[in-house]
Parts: structure tokens; sequence; C-alpha cells
């Protein structure tokens, strides 16, 4: 049974894998694209990603495989069950003839199922409205 | 307010595996009687009638009365909330795509 929410998203970028591997693996670069963050390509390692908006997103390295795959789990826990987020990020990369064809799959959102759920908000959609004022001030 | 938990109710309706596979099953076959739905689905019949019910609040699955029968068909446009939720995440991605191959360039200076 496929989940029922995955996003995919590739781009052919013109730089060798071992570049692309640095961009997403050292804490330094990460920040620059991506969020401030404690990460360190070692699986089990837990680690933060924080956002300019003040969420923050736990995180733990599921598969590290060097210029080739990385994965982690991307979650944003909270008390609100409309908020809670658990996803697993997966990057591949593959070489090609001009660079490198970078894929990430974002996928398992699903919300925690609780009893209370009484006032169900558009959590999602606040957390991404959040997201798209970073993305705003960012660009 | 009102469609935000509209959306909640799609997402959560389709998290569960049973009700996907039924709402598959309409989307692939459909229309059909909660018999011809249990016949091959691996729960009882008031299981099914549940997850139809959860379904119809969703606004996935639509009912006609036919006499004693009721049928059950997909109404797949009610997909639409999640279609658009997925799109603006794929933009999340893209534009931090954007922001990699700005530090790719970056990085070779």
């Amino acid at each position: 049974m496929t989940e029922p929410l995955s996003v995919v998203v590739e781009r052919d970028f013109p730089h060798p894998p071992e570049k692309l591997w640095r961009a997403l693996t050292q804490p330094h670069l990460i920040a620059e694209w991506l969020m401030k963050n404690d990460f360190a390509p070692v699986v089990g390692h837990r680690f933060q990603l924080r956002g300019d908006w003040g969420g923050v997103l736990e995180c733990e390295v599921l598969a590290v495989e060097p210029n080739k795959t990385l994965s982690y789990a991307w979650n944003f826990p909270s008390d609100d069950a409309a908020f809670n987020v658990k996803t697993e990020v997966t990057f591949t990369l593959s070489p090609t003839d001009a660079g490198t064809r970078l894929r990430m799959e974002q996928a398992g959102f699903r919300r925690e199922q609780k009893q209370a759920y009484g006032g169900a908000r558009a959590g999602w959609e606040q957390f991404f409205a959040n997201l798209e004022q970073v993305l705003a001030r960012t660009a | 307010m009102t469609t935000s938990t509209a959306s909640d109710r799609l997402f959560r309706s389709l998290a569960d595996p049973t009700r996907r596979a039924i709402f598959e099953r309409l989307c692939r076959e459909g229309e059909q009687t909660v018999g011809a739905l249990t016949a091959q689905a691996e729960v009882s019949q008031p299981a099914v009638s549940k997850h139809l019910g959860v379904l119809k609040q969703a606004g996935l699955v639509r009912e006609r009365h036919e006499g004693r029968r009721t049928h059950y068909s997909a109404h797949p446009s009610a997909l639409v909330p999640l279609l658009d939720w997925t799109r603006r995440l794929a933009g999340f991605w893209e534009t931090r795509f954007d922001e990699l191959e700005a530090l790719l360039k970056r990085m070779d200076q």
C-alpha cells in the first residue's frame, strides 16, 4: 500500500555528486539552502532543523551512503494533533553526463490519531503558511 | 474555518489503508453496493459501512438510493485540497533547490 501523501522533487545540477553531497551533509552548507541545524552524517544521529519562523523540526539520520543516498526522519512534534507531522526525507544522487540528478522524496505524511481531535484546525496550512513566509523573506 | 475542517476530514479519511482500498476500488470499478464491497474486503459489512460513512463525510464518496439498496460511488474531485497541498509542498522543495543551486555556484568561487 502506497503512502497517501508523498512528494517527489527532482532536479539536474551541473555539479558532481561529491559536491552535492557536501551541500547536503555539512551543517554550515545545509544552513545556506535549507535551515540552521546540528546535522552529522551518522546513522542514528538526532538533530534539529530550525526555521527562521521559530519552528523546530526534530530529525534523525536513517541512512547514509556517501555521494548516493541520505535519508532522515523529519518530524514536527506538537501536542496539537493537527500540527503533528511525521515524515521521512530521502535524497538520492545519481551521476549524469552533465553532473548529478538529485531526487528528494518526502513521504509518510499522516497525523497522529489522537482522541482529543476536537478543535481541528488547518494545521498543515498554518505550517506551510509559516514556511512560505520564510521563503518569501529569503527570496 | 469550514474549509479547514473539511481538509482535516479528507486527510484523516485517507490515513486508513482499508478506507483507501475501498476508495481506490470505487474509483477503479465504479459504483457498488456495500455487499459487493464487503465480498472483496477483509472486514465485516458493518466495518465497510462505517468506512463508507467516513469517506462520505470527507466528500470522497457519494450514495444513491435505489429501492432498498444503496449504491456508492467515488467522487475524486474531493481530492483537490490534497493536490493543492501537495503542490505547495513541492513548491517548498523547488525553492529550496533554487537555494541549493545558488549555493553550489558560490562553492565554485
